[in-house]
């Protein structure tokens, strides 16, 4: 399976709908896509990840590329994730503590706290409570 | 002797494939289906750090991987043809300018020792290699 992105717009979020696998193949044109959307000025990105059925350390690399741009510009980027198997791959890696992680794009969207972890505290009780494996 | 080699151009796309053939092997040899996940995703780790090395050394060399069923144990070795500089360093170069493949390569070998409890990496002047194992369940009733 090859991977598939979809962008879409909710008020001032763009939302990219991601659906398949993310290797070392496919990651590049993700990368090309968050790339292409900042440099047209979305800097509010909500990545859906519902439709992922394969993740690696490449992918994440990329996901970490997007949000330090989307931050260079004082914007965010959230992820949308209810599946264990990709979940345990932020959780292994301390990714969980970078990126806000939802259970449904409504509630991405409906998030406020744009940088949630630039300088203050401030727990979002939306954002799904992931259990810390140490 | 290896249940199953697989060799392959050192290029992103075979990485999936290799995944695949670990994951079949895998599942056959008597790995928990619930592992299976954690299998796919060492062996892309590992497949995916091996065809960066080539990339980056400009090694025309296969990537390599053997698969075999041992008893109680299933194991995966994948391996480069990439000299390292000194034994260990696993890095794909001490030059300047190779911060991102590092990174990556440190990534990808975070998430493999996160996932695997039995791993060994080695490197050497001839190349390197990323040794896995699995429990395997007993001899039971296949369904295939």
């Amino acid at each position: 399976m090859d991977l598939s992105l979809s962008t879409r717009t909710v008020g001032d979020r763009t939302v990219v709908e991601v659906g398949g696998e993310i290797d070392v193949y496919t990651a590049p044109k993700l990368r090309e896509q968050l790339v292409e959307l900042v440099n047209d000025g979305s800097f509010h990105l909500v990545v859906d990840m519902e439709g992922v059925d394969f993740l690696d350390s490449t992918g994440l690399g990329v996901l970490v590329g997007g949000l330090k741009r989307v931050r260079a510009h004082e914007g965010s980027l959230r992820l949308v994730c209810n599946q264990e198997r990709i979940l345990k791959i932020f959780r292994i890696t301390g990714l969980t503590k970078v990126f806000p992680i939802h259970t449904s794009v409504d509630e991405a969207v409906a998030a406020t706290d744009w940088r949630p972890f630039a300088g203050r505290a401030c727990g979002h009780p939306r954002v799904r409570p992931v259990t810390e494996e140490s | 002797m290896a249940t199953v080699e697989l060799r392959f151009s050192a290029l992103p796309e075979h990485v999936r494939t290799a995944r695949l053939v670990a994951a079949a092997v895998a599942r056959r040899a008597g790995v928990d289906e619930a592992v299976l996940d954690e299998v796919r995703l060492a062996v892309g780790e590992a497949c995916s750090r091996a065809v960066g090395l080539h990339q980056s050394g400009g090694i025309s060399e296969p990537v390599w991987v053997t698969l075999t069923e041992e008893e109680k144990l299933f194991s995966i070795e994948v391996g480069d043809e990439a000299p390292r500089s000194a034994p260990g360093d696993g890095a794909s170069g001490a030059d300047g300018g190779v911060d991102a493949d590092a990174e990556e390569d440190e990534m990808g070998l975070a998430v493999i020792s996160g996932l695997v409890d039995d791993v060994e990496v080695t490197a050497g002047e001839n190349g390197g290699s990323i040794r896995m194992s699995w429990p395997t369940a007993p001899p039971a009733t296949l369904l295939s």
